[in-house]
């Protein structure tokens, strides 16, 4: 879930835009012109997966899949990411534009920690060892993204420690099945295109 | 995937100078969102709905777009009047209502809903390309814009994709529950998505190869500021800045 706008205290909004700045900053670098189009449109296609819907019980959550971003795109999981809450802050205005520093980071630090710590579990000749990273990727990144905003809520102001609280526990089953969805996506596409997890 | 709701029109904001919009947007919002109380937010809101009632945007899709925004400040509406620790409390039944809780949630929803309706106001009425244009000239760097510009150009084809993925699993009689066996019909959705982008992205870049792409595009048409934009823009501005100060 994003946090709106006028949510927030200066300080937190301003911590978020450096951070992300920073992120950006090493993404760009990492980034080369011939994979430019790639990382492009990769983030179309996370861009329109965010807005499938997929049942949980009698309701139905939205796909974030920060952690299968970090594993695609390493340190430009930052770009994507940015890329895609500013065109959704644009369009349909969720989130933010004064809040896209501190949605980008909460989502896209996961990401990048996610990436360092399970990108050495997803080879092709082991595809069990890859299921258990590409879960514990999907899972640990969405439920880091809810520590993040929750924090990031509790330092504004520590009265919203119970909206903090409840925001953590709604991650929790949706960190479940991005776990699931995450390494079932990874071990595909290990099968069939193994270059595609980023080294 | 119709995205640009707002971006066709023909009203003033529609024709004024991006650069000046986003300028003025960053002005307001950032002044509204790090003011206080409920005074100055209200009268930023008033000065929103003013910049909506110039923009003279379809109504309907304007309040489902408001509505669908609020929900994080109703998930906030959940909460706050009822944990924020702070006198007075008013009594209703076995609910402790704190009056401060409601003040702060209410404070939160004008500043939400005044930054909304400038953002839907000043950036809605541009087209993206425009506004990708403009960040070009705020120095935001060549390749951020460039992977942002065909971002956006691809995200209604891969939509398309999975349009066309998405009526071949229904058309086999896929029908989603709480289950395992759901969870990987999507992630095999999503997997072929994804390698249809690998496969899309080696075409666009041997495209842009054969047209002798060095990492930046060409501009062709440019923006030409005039005098109404310039006075538009330090109107917004001034207003802005003195609402700020009326605390």
């Amino acid at each position: 879930m994003h946090i709106s706008e006028g949510v927030l205290s200066p300080p937190v909004l301003l911590a978020g835009g450096i951070l992300t700045l920073a992120g950006l900053a090493i993404g760009l670098k990492n980034l080369k012109n011939k994979k430019l189009p790639e990382v492009a449109v990769l983030s179309s296609t996370f861009f329109v997966a965010s807005l499938i819907h997929v049942p949980i019980g009698p309701t139905s959550v939205h796909l974030i899949l920060n952690g299968l971003v970090g594993l695609l795109l390493g340190w430009t999981s930052f770009l994507a990411i940015f890329l895609g809450l500013l065109l959704q802050a644009l369009l349909f205005q969720f989130g933010g534009l004064t809040t896209l520093g501190v949605n980008t980071f909460d989502m896209a630090l996961p990401a990048v920690i996610c990436w360092y710590l399970f990108r050495s579990f997803e080879k092709k000749e082991n595809l069990k060892l890859s299921f258990i990273g590409g879960f514990l990727a999907g899972s640990l990144s969405v439920f880091l993204a809810g520590i993040f905003t929750s924090l990031a809520l509790y330092f504004t102001e520590h009265n919203f420690i119970s909206v903090a609280k409840a925001l953590l526990i709604a991650h929790l089953p949706i960190a479940i099945i991005e776990g699931f969805i995450t390494a079932f996506v990874v071990t595909y596409l290990l099968k069939v295109k193994p270059e595609a997890i980023y080294e | 995937m119709h995205l640009e709701v707002f971006a066709e029109g023909n009203s003033f904001l529609h024709k004024l100078d991006p650069r000046i919009k986003i300028l003025s947007l960053t002005v307001f919002a950032i002044l509204c969102a790090i003011s206080k109380g409920l005074l100055v937010p209200f009268l930023y809101l008033l000065f929103s709905l003013s910049l909506i009632l110039i923009a003279n945007l379809n109504l309907k899709e304007l309040t489902n777009r408001i509505f669908s925004a609020n929900f994080f400040i109703l998930f906030m509406w959940l909460f706050l009047p009822f944990t924020y620790q702070s006198n007075p409390y008013i009594h209703l039944g076995f609910l402790k209502i704190s009056l401060k809780g409601i003040e702060y949630a209410l404070s939160i929803t004008l500043k939400c809903n005044a930054i909304i309706l400038a953002t839907i106001a000043l950036l809605a009425t541009s087209t993206i390309f425009d506004i990708a244009h403009a960040m070009l000239h705020f120095k935001i760097p060549t390749k951020l814009v460039t992977v942002f510009f065909l971002f956006y150009r691809y995200i209604t084809v891969m939509h398309e994709e999975y349009i066309k993925i998405k009526r071949a699993v229904l058309a086999r009689g896929f029908n989603p529950k709480t289950n395992i066996f759901t969870y990987k019909t999507y992630a095999y959705i999503l997997g072929a998505l994804l390698l249809k982008s690998f496969e899309r992205s080696e075409e666009v870049y041997k495209a842009m190869l054969c047209r002798g792409f060095k990492g930046f595009f060409p501009l062709l048409d440019h923006f030409k500021m005039e005098k109404k934009d310039i006075i538009f823009g330090i109107f917004i501005c001034l207003i802005s800045i003195l609402i700020f100060l009326f605390n």
